[in-house]
């Protein structure tokens, strides 16, 4: 059962000669069950905080009081910080119609990344690109589509592609250049940004914890410094905790922002 | 030694980003030193414009994987 769920064990000690550093290979986990390709861990993991989120906000709205309770203030502080923060203040008049899209989005993100430095699951979910690919790609329909709705269809694009008071030889530059940002550059940008956080920050902690535990099984001089190693290590994943929430925050803000630019009627 | 110079020049990448991220939050800072009250209306901002900037290295992390 455990086969495939923890990545390196059993590669660094059956390796004596040499440290062979973390690489790409590393977020290759191979599935768990034989014969079952979809049985891998990050799939296991994006059904764990599912299970997780839904339980978590049933309880905690559950018994909702006019007095709340501690685990009901956790959980209504979330969704006021989502919908105050990150819908009312971007999107404008018309932002509760978002709020169940933008929260759900954070509150996913937020956790998935989140299992990166979780003890004993320590595997950021997003790392896989195919996940933020998705997620970029829910965004770039949402967007696209409330602006079409919004303005009609020839005016969503002609408010991209011919931008009011720029001279008109300048369209033949900025005319690809906008449909290329509003089509290709933003969901490409929105999931690589996700995807290369998690996948650098869980790289970085492999670096100082595997090369830990490899200075450990030098010689005596390389065991005294082990210790500083685990010790940036320790140091790095609350800086990646710090990014994790960062990403969450950065990829629902933008998703917010792409939604207000679309609900403008003019850019 | 063995390697691959992708990794040298994602560090070289890396440089442009790094200044950009200096450059960001140090005018956060200074418009928060100036005008404590617009902490509020600066972060988001700040972070926005760090994310964009942080970006750009992270893409030169993937294509030193990817080339």
């Amino acid at each position: 059962m455990f086969f495939g769920l923890v990545s390196r064990m059993g590669v660094q000690a059956a390796s004596d000669e040499g440290f062979n550093p973390p690489d790409a290979g590393d977020f290759n986990l191979p599935p768990f069950l034989e014969g079952n390709q979809f049985a891998t861990k990050p799939i296991l993991l994006v059904f764990l905080s599912v299970i997780l989120i839904s339980v978590f906000f049933y309880l905690s709205a559950r018994k909702a009081a006019l007095v709340p309770s501690r685990f009901q203030f956790a959980g209504e502080s979330i969704y006021s910080f989502v919908r105050n923060d990150l819908g009312r203040d971007v999107i404008g008049h018309e932002f509760m119609r978002f709020v169940p899209y933008l929260f759900t989005l954070f509150t996913f993100i937020l956790v998935n990344n989140i299992f990166g430095i979780v003890p004993f699951i320590q595997f950021p979910t997003m790392s896989r690109v195919s996940f933020p690919y998705v997620l970029a790609a829910f965004t770039f329909f949402v967007f696209h589509y409330v602006g079409i709705r919004k303005q009609g269809l020839w005016t969503y694009l002609k408010g991209i592609m011919f931008i009011p008071g720029v001279p008109k030889p300048a369209y033949i530059l900025i005319t690809p250049l906008e449909l290329a940002t509003y089509f290709l550059v933003r969901p490409m940008t929105l999931s690589l940004r996700l995807f290369a956080n998690m996948f650098a920050g869980h790289l970085l902690l492999l670096v100082f914890i595997l090369g830990g535990e490899h200075l450990l099984q030098g010689v005596i001089g390389l065991k005294l410094v082990s210790p500083f190693s685990f010790a940036i290590g320790i140091a790095l994943t609350f800086f990646e905790f710090m990014v994790q929430c960062l990403q969450a925050y950065i990829f629902t803000l933008l998703t917010a922002l792409y939604i207000a630019g679309a609900l403008a009627d003019e850019h | 030694m063995e390697g691959t110079l992708n990794l040298v020049g994602f560090g070289l990448a890396a440089i442009g980003p790094g200044i950009a991220t200096g450059l960001i939050f140090a005018a956060y800072i200074n418009g928060v030193a100036r005008q404590p009250e617009a902490r509020n209306v600066l972060q988001p901002i700040a972070f926005l414009g760090f994310a964009l900037a942080e970006a750009l290295a992270l893409f030169g992390l993937v294509l030193a994987f990817v080339l």
